[in-house]
């Protein structure tokens, strides 16, 4: 069966959990920037969670099936609708042939997550039907989807009905959203009291967002410890000698306006960064709308590990729900 | 060179062997690597040497972080002392310095450049002190080149210059990045050159363009059908310059998959290299050439 893209929406792509094992060759794990999102639309549908979905950003596709089918919707607040007729989120939605799926405008968040019985069947590549377009790898022909296309649908494993998550197990974000950072990597570059005001200030998301990275605006920029540049550091005080640019780090480069890197982002590089977003806050950042005023917070790392075992304790209370 | 070992949050270990680049550096951050992936340890998914440093991706459910960083810190002093020799391969790579591509693209940025008056190679030339564009690329062409790092974007490689601190080459990035760059560019930025795997953004000045792919995901490229991305760090590269017509020669020999690079096994002795670096370098090429 397939699903044919009558209109893509803004941007559109294939995602499933992502492409480990190949970052020291600069592939990027890319992957749902809202993986949990993505896991609870998979498990409504009755797939694995790591089977290969939509994740739409601001505006939703319009796709027609070629046969009957069920279908869940998750991650941002976004009006759902088979053939005109609203339909819940986060649930498990039959579907018959000749039927279309498509959206109101987005109300809060920033990104959908649409999982089909059986999973969108494109090839697998270095493991993973994840879209890499810089690489033009994985996904629907290395790309983003296009109006024409007809997506591909793997064979639904079992029968799902009326399959809901609860309110509790959504997870949304406060605002201010809290980003929680373990402070490290280059931050002795900066002083002190300029980095206890990077933390206390407050910040705007700046409309440079997308899958490679986050960039924020609106608070002081960072101030230098003076050294002489080292040897192949390049000439700007925020440089360094070229290094691994870990997923989630927060790179400030000039000092001035801070960015988090995402799912797509470059391997490495020559700007300096301050810390590390933890592992359990990186899906709030694809929720993330620009000019949403946000604060970084400064966690120790026994606080992220705090943190990632409540987001596993959450994810095993989803797989109970479903499974 | 001082150590220093930092968090990248939950998720990463990020070793920095030193401030500076130089092979010292580079060279004991590809033996610790190397080192931690022989070890297997449990809960390490990814090993990221990098110029002057490495990152380690690890799974904090399974090995704790603690745990993982004194079992790194171990292996510093394992990697100080066991003999600076590692086994990799030397590859030839053919450059068309000056091309038309590069050029066309260059005039299209030149007001985001230091020196719109002239090529990048004629600005680079200039302020490391040659005589001219000729010279310059036998310099660049002269000695070979350690890849320091794979990454950027997918299959790129970094290369660091196997000469002294002195003969090193160093020009800034362009002033501000350019939005597109020929795919196989051959570019250039602070110590390191570089070839774009993929077209694309770029802020590196650029010197020529190879004709032989180094990322494929398609993997039609016969030497790219096992894997698709052809460099790994701590690979050698020689560059040779060639004309228009070895470079249209080599284009049609990569489109109907007749083309080998010239690839062979080497071992690589730091200590014997920094002996004498002029003749062993002499020696590396000899070896490509010699079979």
């Amino acid at each position: 069966m397939a699903v044919k893209v009558i209109n893509p929406g803004l941007l559109t792509s294939v995602q499933d959990l992502g492409r480990p094992g190949y970052f020291h060759l600069g592939i990027p794990t890319s992957g749902a920037m809202d993986s949990y999102a993505m896991r609870a639309a998979n498990l409504l549908v009755g797939n694995d969670e790591g089977a290969a979905g939509l994740e739409a950003v601001f505006v939703g596709p319009k796709l027609e099936f070629t046969q009957d089918s069920v279908v869940a919707v998750t991650g941002a607040e976004m009006p759902v609708r088979i053939d005109g007729q609203e339909q819940p989120g986060w649930s498990a939605i039959p579907v018959k042939a000749g039927q279309t799926l498509s959206f109101d405008y987005l109300k809060s968040g920033a990104r959908i997550y649409i999982a089909i019985a059986g999973g969108i069947d494109v090839p697998v590549a270095l493991g993973s039907r994840s879209t890499y377009p810089i690489g033009a790898l994985g996904g629907f022909k290395g790309r983003a989807i296009a109006a024409g296309d007809e997506l591909p649908v793997g064979k639904a494993r079992k029968a799902v009905n009326g399959a809901s998550v609860p309110e509790n197990l959504r997870r949304k974000s406060a605002m201010p959203v809290e980003l929680r950072i373990v402070p490290g990597l280059y931050d002795h570059r900066v002083t002190k009291s300029s980095l206890d005001r990077f933390f206390d200030e407050e910040w705007k998301v700046a409309p440079e967002a997308d899958r490679m990275g986050y960039r924020f605006k609106g608070g002081t920029p960072l101030e230098f410890v003076e050294r002489e540049q080292p040897f192949g550091a390049g000439s700007d005080p925020s440089n360094i000698v070229d290094s691994c640019y870990p997923y989630g780090s927060v790179q400030v480069p000039g000092g001035t306006e801070p960015i988090i890197l995402h799912r797509d982002a470059v391997s490495g590089g020559g700007y300096f960064m301050i810390g590390t977003v933890i592992s359990a806050d990186m899906d709030l950042i694809g929720q993330l709308q620009p000019n949403t005023p946000s604060r970084f917070r400064r966690v120790t790392m026994e606080d992220a590990m705090q943190a990632r075992h409540e987001e596993a304790a959450r994810l095993d209370k989803l797989r109970a729900h479903l499974g | 060179m001082k150590t220093r070992y930092t968090f990248g949050g939950d998720e990463h270990l990020f070793v920095e062997v030193d401030e500076e680049m130089s092979l010292d550096a580079f060279f004991k951050s590809l033996s610790m690597t190397r080192i931690i992936a022989e070890r297997k340890i449990a809960g390490v998914t990814e090993i990221c040497p990098a110029n002057a440093s490495f990152q380690v991706k690890f799974d904090p459910d399974i090995v704790s972080p603690q745990a993982l960083l004194d079992e790194v810190k171990s292996i510093e002093s394992l990697a100080e002392h066991s003999d600076p020799v590692i086994e990799t391969r030397i590859i030839e790579i053919p450059v068309f310095y000056q091309d038309p591509w590069t050029h066309e693209t260059l005039m299209r940025f030149r007001e985001r450049h230091q020196d719109p008056k002239s090529s990048d190679l004629e600005y680079a030339a200039r302020i490391n002190g040659y005589d001219s564009v000729e010279a310059f690329i036998g310099a660049h062409s002269g000695s070979p080149w350690f890849v320091s790092m794979v990454g950027f974007v997918a299959g790129l490689p970094f290369m660091f210059q196997m000469v002294e601190r002195e003969r090193q080459i160093q020009v800034p990035k362009y002033l501000r990045p350019r939005t597109d760059t020929p795919k196989l560019t051959v570019g250039y930025g602070g110590c390191f050159s570089c070839i774009y795997s993929v077209r694309g953004a770029g802020g590196y000045q650029m010197f020529g363009i190879t004709p032989m792919p180094i990322f494929d995901p398609d993997q039609k490229t016969s030497y790219l059908s096992d894997f698709m991305v052809f460099f790994r760090p701590g690979d050698i590269v020689k560059f040779r310059p060639i004309d228009r017509v070895e470079y249209d020669r080599t284009v049609e020999a990569v489109a109907n998959n007749s083309f080998r690079p010239k690839i062979r096994d080497v071992s690589f002795d730091l200590r014997a290299f920094n002996a004498d670096i002029r003749g062993y370098n002499a020696k590396l090429e000899g070896m490509i050439n010699g079979g």
